[in-house]
């Protein structure tokens, strides 16, 4: 007889422990089991035969978008509507063919329903028809025993009270796709929507809120019994923005039927006060589906109404470029104020010609005469002697050239090239290509409101980035303060000589857009002009006396013009692009103008409510 | 009591080896495959598509396996033990790289076109690293503390790795099915206390080092009420159908609220909800006395082996049956949260099936081989 060892024995003791142990679960299982089937059984029968648990999430409205002083830009309306619960009736078909007796159903409608229903589980509720009108509605409630599962409730729906106005900006809403709903359970209930562009889609979250959600006891034809638990959600923030809604309005009149777009910054704080892009289209189209003539219109059109022109419209910045050339030149000691550049009307390079746009020269020039004459030999020359590298590099410091910060989807970053970014093509660099560059053109791309942040950090020499949101939910967000920003770091003598160069453009008699002064002799206006060309202009075409007016629309040179007001204590800069508008002094001045009239008169920046009568009422559009 | 014999050869021949199978067990086997087949078969609204064929074409090659690893020998399964482990880590470390990420978890891998859980196949690798260790210590050595450091850190490792995909329930029932090994193999009682007093502490530690969407996810897992169109909505409505069901059942395909799709995942997690509506109280506790029999059969097993691997080995393989079976029912009566536990042979799903039945191969394998001399002389004897 072989001797248990000590380690069997105790392994057979704790292998019965664990038995007994497993048994008493199994068994404590058994008893759960028959308390849940029998003692509670007939509660739970009840429930399953008669009544229904049916858990429903309440949609919160959708945040608001507001402008800088509560103007509602992107509201809700209310929506009221007829729903179809599929758990609540043994026969969907059935009660959707009654309900079209009554109020008829178009064929595809029904697909929808169709497809909404085997989408969603049974007890989420599933859209017949929105926006019904109140005859509808009474007929609905008096054939409510007819129909079994149809509940009539009100929802909201997106409103945009400005219509084309702020499309670019505020962007759209539109039903979500399954992806979305996968993301996000809230969004299988009818009538949501989510932010496809613009700050509907950047803050879509916010705005979106937290659903809550209610567990009814609903019997057999759907009417509720009691309220067994309710969760309350969490409302969409609103959105306030930078944005004075009287300005905008302002600014889009004034660009009227151009392809143009404006941008009006707060130069101290880079609020963007308006930002308009022309033409545009009416977002709320998108809520409830874009028709296929519309979109083809909308596309087809080489104006272009769906791209916002302000940040994704690419061009070169032509002559308003040569701050930027005039502060690399001064800051790398290439130039100095007083140097003198002779312009004979060309600059020879090896056997290219590189003109100046005035034809017999500008003569002895320095950096004043330069920028006042926008000389283009003047700046090829600073360009040649600071090198492209060097000037890239203020640009970028200037803002130009750089991935977009703004709180706005699609915003581009334009190009402002180098020798590292010209190898990584596999080309070298020319020295020709410097010297283009010098005034704006060759491969520099910009957008109209890196134009405009430029022009704000040269007047005030603060390295600002232009947003849109003010406040989220009430709370004022970082970047409202002026203390919020710090100093580029710019030598105060070089930004000062460059300010006067810009002053002298507009107030003196002899620069290139007196044009752009100020009616109201107190306050006065720095600026720059500038065109950039579509197309080379070739010598042939120069020795024939061409002109650009006498070009095809889409050949035309864009009309560039940059401006900041008080000359003496900046607050406000502007950026104004008119596609193929010509020269930068005829066409985009004089908007630049009348915008920074309008916006000195408002002046938004200093204001807790908005001013003037273009808005008949608070939270409404004028009429 | 007659003595058995102890079987001195190095191998005795495939019929003896067949004739040792417990068939008996294997019988309990298809018996819950077939209860499986007939609540697939229902949940499908009656009709074999498209669950009820492939479980049972899956049974079939599963229970081929299953024999096929019952007759290799048992030492040979020692010696692979900690090979077996090296790859199951491996295998874990690799999903966290390159898994399919599964409903916010990295939990799959495929293997050959057949999707696997890693962590499946990791418990039962576990098992048999942890009863050969033990498979050598006497008595005495086991009172040693520092002979348990190895085996502690081969339970940690791959319960790190699980709760790092983030999969915690899997994670728990790992180290439970771990410590049930050591309990059986005889560490003292005091030194579990001294393991189980931190462990709240631990926990709250680690809690607080968390990212919000992870605790976000521990929150919405301990506390499922508070998702009341996810994990509440599928209690509630499996109570309301097992409670329908009442004491004799709604009858083979009768049921309502699988039918009407009221009970999500009746096919997978809520099976056992399924068979407790349509056949009632005498139904669902036939299923768990089967399911009961089954674990108890495992434990028997591994009281009737003479050798310590084997004894360890049926006993962790049973446990480990025993903790599905636990979960996933205690789990569609509302007593526990968790989720994502199948019923194994019942549910559909065919990682689950295979890695339960590569366990059930291995604990055969320490019944046909309970006889052979396989021992360290260390007391045995």
């Amino acid at each position: 007889m072989r001797k248990e060892g000590k380690r069997t024995s105790v392994f057979t003791r704790r292998a019965l422990l664990m038995m007994g142990g497993q048994l008493t679960v199994l068994g404590a299982l058994g008893a759960r089991l028959y308390q849940v089937q029998v003692v509670e059984g007939a509660r739970y029968a009840t429930l399953a035969d008669e009544n229904r648990i049916s858990a429903r999430l309440i949609a919160p409205p959708r945040g608001r978008i507001l402008d800088r002083f509560g103007v509602v830009l992107g509201g809700n309306r209310t929506n009221w509507r007829a729903l179809l619960i599929a758990e609540q009736t043994e026969d969907a078909t059935a009660t959707l063919d009654t309900f079209s007796r009554i109020v008829p159903l178009a064929e595809h409608e029904r697909a929808r329903i169709e497809r909404d229903m085997h989408r969603h589980r049974r007890f989420i509720p599933v859209m017949v028809r929105e926006f019904l009108s109140w005859e509808d509605m009474a007929r609905i409630e008096v054939n409510a025993p007819d129909l079994p599962g149809i509940v009539v409730d009100v929802g909201t729906s997106r409103e945009y009270p400005f219509k084309d106005q702020f499309a670019h900006l505020i962007g759209y809403v539109a039903p979500p796709n399954e992806a979305d709903v996968a993301d996000d359970q809230m969004l299988a209930l009818p009538g949501i929507r989510v932010g496809r562009a613009g700050l509907e889609k950047y803050h879509d979250l916010s705005l979106r809120g937290r659903p809550g959600a209610v567990q009814l006891e609903v019997n057999a034809v759907g009417r509720v019994i009691r309220e067994l638990d309710r969760q309350e959600g969490t409302q969409g923030q609103d959105v306030g923005l930078t944005i004075d809604a009287g300005l905008q309005q302002a600014v889009l009149s004034h660009l009227g039927e151009e392809s143009a777009s404006a941008v009006v910054l707060d130069c101290r704080n880079g609020e963007v006060l308006a930002m308009a892009s022309n033409p545009s289209f009416d977002p709320s189209l998108f809520n409830s589906g874009v028709s296929q003539a519309q979109w083809v219109e909308w596309t087809s059109n080489r104006r272009a109404p769906l791209i916002n022109k302000a940040t994704s419209g690419l061009y070169a910045p032509g002559s308003t470029f040569k701050m930027a050339v005039a502060l690399a030149g001064l800051s790398a000691r290439a130039i100095t104020p007083g140097d003198h550049i002779n312009c004979p009307g060309y600059l020879d390079l090896g056997d290219t010609r590189f003109h100046c746009w005035k034809k017999y020269g500008h003569g002895g020039l320095d950096l004043l005469g330069g920028l006042k004459n926008s000389c283009d030999v003047y700046f090829y020359e600073v360009a040649r002697r600071t090198g492209i590298d060097k000037v890239a590099a203020m640009a970028h410091r200037l803002g130009l050239g750089v991935a977009p910060t703004i709180d706005l989807p699609g915003a581009r970053s334009g190009l402002i090239p180098t020798r590292e970014w010209r190898m990584a093509q596999g080309k070298a660099w020319n020295i020709g290509d410097t010297i283009v560059s010098g005034i704006g053109q060759g491969f520099i791309q910009i957008t109209p409101l890196q134009l405009a942040t430029y022009t704000a950090r040269v007047a005030t020499g603060l390295a600002i980035e232009p947003h849109l949101t003010r406040s989220l939910g009430g709370v004022l967000q970082h970047g409202a303060k002026p203390e919020d920003w710090t100093s580029l770091g710019l030598p105060e003598r070089d930004l000062h000589l460059v300010r006067e160069g810009m002053w002298l453009v507009v107030n003196d008699p002899s620069g290139t857009a007196p044009i752009a002064k100020l009616p109201d002799p107190r306050v006065q206006l720095a600026g720059k002009t500038g065109s950039s060309q579509v197309r080379r202009v070739s010598r042939e075409m120069r020795e024939r006396g061409f002109k650009s007016e006498s070009l095809p629309w889409e050949f035309r040179p864009h009309a560039l013009f940059v401006a900041y007001a008080p000359y003496d204590a900046p607050r406000y800069a502007v950026s104004v692009v008119v596609e193929h508008g010509n020269a930068g002094a005829a066409a985009a001045a004089p908007l630049a103008r009348d915008i920074m009239t309008d916006v000195l008169s408002r002046d938004p920046a200093n204001r807790t409510e908005p001013s003037g009568a273009k808005l008949a009422e608070r939270g409404g559009p004028a009429s | 009591m007659t003595q058995r014999r102890l079987i001195r050869e190095t191998s005795f021949d495939i019929t003896g080896k067949l004739w040792r199978i417990n068939w008996g067990y294997v019988l309990l086997l298809c018996l819950l495959a077939a209860v499986g087949y007939a609540a697939l078969y229902s949940a499908a609204g009656g009709a074999p598509e498209p669950y009820a064929t492939k479980h049972a074409l899956r049974f079939a090659f599963a229970l081929v396996l299953m024999l096929g690893i019952a007759l290799i020998d048992i030492r040979f399964i020692a010696r692979l033990a900690w090979p077996l482990y090296g790859v199951s880590v491996l295998l874990l470390i690799l999903v966290m790289r390159m898994g399919h990420v599964g409903k916010g978890a990295q939990r799959w891998i495929d293997i050959a076109g057949l999707q696997m859980q890693p962590s499946e196949l990791a418990k039962i690798a576990l098992v048999l690293a942890l009863a050969a260790w033990f498979h050598r210590a006497s008595w005495e050595r086991m009172g040693n503390p520092l002979f348990l450091v190895v085996p502690i850190l081969a339970v940690l490792v791959p319960v790190g790795l699980i709760v790092k995909e983030p999969n915690l329930g899997t994670a728990v029932i790992t180290a439970l099915v771990g410590a049930s090994v050591f309990f059986a193999a005889g560490v003292r009682w005091w030194k579990f206390l001294l393991v189980a007093l931190p462990v709240p502490f631990a926990a709250r530690l680690v809690y607080d080092h968390l990212h919000d969407y992870q605790r976000a996810r521990i929150d919405t897992f301990l506390n499922p009420e508070n998702d009341p169109l996810g994990a509440g909505y599928n209690i509630i409505q499996s109570k309301i159908a097992l409670g329908s069901g009442g004491m004799w059942g709604k009858g083979f395909l009768q049921g309502t609220q699988g039918h009407l799709n009221f009970l999500p995942e009746k096919q997978t997690d809520f099976i056992f909800t399924m068979i407790g509506e349509e056949f009632g109280l005498v139904g669902g506790l036939a299923t768990l006395g089967l399911l009961g029999l089954i674990v108890l059969g495992g434990m028997a097993i591994a009281l009737g082996c003479r050798n310590q691997f084997g004894r360890l080995v049926a006993l962790g393989i049973s446990f480990n049956f025993f903790m599905y079976v636990f979960v996933n029912i205690a789990m569609v009566m509302g007593v526990i949260p968790v989720g994502g536990v199948p019923l194994p042979l019942v549910s559909h799903g065919g990682s689950a099936m295979l890695t339960v039945m590569i366990g059930f191969g291995v604990l055969m394998s320490v019944h046909v081989h309970r006889d052979v001399d396989f021992s360290d002389g260390r007391d045995d004897l």
